[in-house]
């Protein structure tokens, strides 16, 4: 194993990292003044597109070509919502950056907003993060102290104010366009699409919606290059992914590590395998959104078209682990109930799909099981999969599905429906 | 019966208000806001919210019962949150809701009747390499057990 490139993460250990002075001491807004000083937005734009980086956020959607969409000429005002929300369950890289290291994302966001000329951000950060939102607005302060934000940066005559949002628990809010209704003060009900928000998002307006750990890496490729960034990573999926890892590991946590490493490895190599000497069973990808994977599945490069071509999803990059003598039908119940809890309910087959689907579960769980339950959750899946206004939708049935067709035998053999508690 | 807005708290508003093109866009900010000076947000607060936002009462509500975060009804001093999740359930974390259910006599929404914890159950509080982990007001702990969480319940007065 060779020693894996830190970017986004390398200075986490620092004491005094979150402090603007310890920023600037390493080379922080380097990138920024670099821009401002000797770049036009579109070069700053085209570099980004060059580097191949792509929404860490869920859809793996390049951000250069997002940024592209957004109509040129306009004279309405055009904003950025950074997605801060973090809500996917077995997600936890996006709280690590805005706590340990804010000033990065802060200069993502104002180079991210020089080339697409933005002139107002909003961090849309989940409620719970209080004191990580808290910490934000004062690295937000010091920068506008430094003369990094407000008006006239560095003299170039751009202007950039940022706003942090705290959102208060649902976790629909992350989807973009339930965001863009919770930060105009209304319930997070998704909206059709299109219009896309790059023509019309917030208050109406040009909007573009980027998650934490995308933004922060823009000023690393404009400090090092668009090259430079590819080279870390896979050619379509450049760079890093800060994976997180959680479940039946020995060593839980983040692991920043090129896009394209291999499951397997982060599993057992960085992670430390499976704890308490078990057998791996299966692994939730990246995130709980994202079909499972059972442990004969498990060597796959870890970058968005990869881990699509082995019929999951990169997600999040939060891999949830699971050791032989979990019973898969806890892992379902935890799934199914989530999603019930937390669709909106504005359309019919997500509401009921949901709640059926969370149901069946439960009479499961207690014993009651019924010959052909397994096929009632897959049709029950397949009725909610690609008929609803967002996919939060398609996120609930895709992991159903997976688990019930995988785990076909075991949910059917009425095994381990005792033990749901490990 | 809650007393009316102080001048700061109503200064604060508008400050918050002040931030966004639209007024309206301050809600959840606001909302926020009102829950910490006052514990939780009564239908007289909604009201008042509503007047210096300059939205219809029926908005404010339609929002306080979608987010789970906000309160219409008082909580314990100590708002303990158990993660339910899947990651803190591999660790152990439904185990630990009961040991809390057990050890306050109280289910899962429940308050005890001294006022001074409120449990509730809620989705991934985005600390899973923590599981099984837990918030009480707006602090995080996490690696629990049930000696730990004795400990921790202990220290609280
Ligand atoms: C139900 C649902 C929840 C989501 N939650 C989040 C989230 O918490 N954070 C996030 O960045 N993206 C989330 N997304 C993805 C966003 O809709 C959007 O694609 C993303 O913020 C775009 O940023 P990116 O291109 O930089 O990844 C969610 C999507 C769905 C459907
Ligand atoms: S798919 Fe579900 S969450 Fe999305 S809009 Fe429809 S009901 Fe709401
Ligand atoms: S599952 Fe409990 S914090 Fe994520």
């Amino acid at each position: 194993m060779t020693k894996a490139p830190q970017v986004l993460t390398e200075f986490f250990w620092l004491e005094q990292l979150p402090r603007i002075e310890a920023y600037v001491a390493r080379g922080g807004y380097e990138a920024l003044k670099k821009a401002l000083a000797q770049m036009k937005p579109d070069e700053v734009h085209d570099e980004v597109r060059k580097a191949g980086l792509r929404g860490r956020g869920g859809a793996g959607f390049p951000a250069g070509v997002k940024w592209g969409f957004i109509p040129k000429g306009t004279d309405k005002p055009k904003y950025l919502c950074v997605n801060a929300d973090e809500g996917e369950p077995g997600t936890f890289k996006d709280r690590s950056i805005l706590s340990h290291d804010p000033h990065l994302l802060i200069e993502g966001i104002v180079l991210t907003s020089y080339a697409v000329g933005i002139h107002a951000a909003y961090v849309y950060i989940r409620g719970e993060y209080e004191m990580i939102a808290r910490r934000l607005e004062g690295a937000i302060d010091e920068a506008r102290r430094a003369g990094f934000l407000g008006r006239n940066i560095f003299g170039s005559g751009f202007d950039l104010e940022i706003v942090v949002h705290r959102g208060a628990g649902a976790y629909v809010c992350g989807e973009e366009t339930a965001l863009l209704e919770s930060l105009e003060g209304k319930r997070g009900n998704p909206r059709l699409k299109p219009p896309f928000p790059a023509a019309v998002g917030l208050f109406q307006c040009p909007t573009v919606i980027n998650n934490v750990e995308t933004l922060a890496n823009v000023p690393f490729i404009i400090r090092n290059g668009a090259p430079w960034f590819l080279d870390l990573g896979v050619p379509k999926d450049g760079g890093t992914r800060i994976f997180g890892v959680s479940g039946a590991v020995a060593k839980p946590g983040l692991y920043e590590l090129p896009s394209g490493t291999s499951l397997r490895e982060i599993i057992f190599t960085h992670a430390g395998g499976i704890k308490d000497g078990r057998k791996l069973k299966a692994v939730i990808p990246g995130g709980m959104s994202s079909p499972i994977l059972r442990a004969d599945e498990i060597d796959v490069h870890m970058d968005v078209d990869s881990v699509a071509a082995a019929g999951s999803m990169l997600g999040s990059g939060g891999i949830i682990v699971i050791a032989d003598g979990t019973p898969i039908l806890q892992v379902l119940r935890k799934v199914a109930a989530f999603y019930a809890h937390e669709s909106c309910g504005q359309c019919t087959p997500c509401r009921l799909g949901t709640s059926w689907i969370h149901k069946t579960v439960e009479r499961m769980a207690a014993g009651r099981g019924q010959a052909g339950d397994v096929d009632a959750l897959l049709r029950l899946a397949a009725n909610i999969q690609g008929r609803t206004l967002c996919p939060l939708g398609d996120a609930a049935a895709m992991p159903v599905a997976a688990i019930a067709r995988k785990f076909r035998t075991e949910l059917e053999s009425g095994l381990d429906r005792a033990g749901v508690r490990p | 019966m809650s007393a009316a807005f102080s001048p700061e708290l109503i200064g604060k508003i508008e400050a918050l208000a002040g931030r966004y093109p639209v007024k309206a866009a301050s809600l959840l900010p606001v909302l926020h806001l009102v829950q910490s000076e006052r514990g939780h947000v009564s239908a007289e607060d909604e009201r008042a919210v509503a007047g210096l936002l300059g939205m219809p009462p029926v908005k404010v509500r339609e929002v306080m019962t979608f987010y789970t975060m906000f309160r219409r009804i008082p909580v314990g001093r100590y708002h303990i949150q158990v993660c339910t999740n899947l990651s803190c359930a591999l660790a152990g974390g439904d185990s630990l809701a009961a040991h809390l259910e057990t050890k306050l006599g109280v289910k899962l929404g429940g308050t005890t009747a001294d006022g001074k914890f409120t449990l509730t159950g809620v989705e991934c509080l985005g600390a899973c390499e923590t599981a099984p982990c837990l918030m009480i007001n707006f602090d995080y702990y996490g690696n629990l057990d049930a000696a730990r969480i004795d400990d921790l319940l202990g220290s609280l007065t």
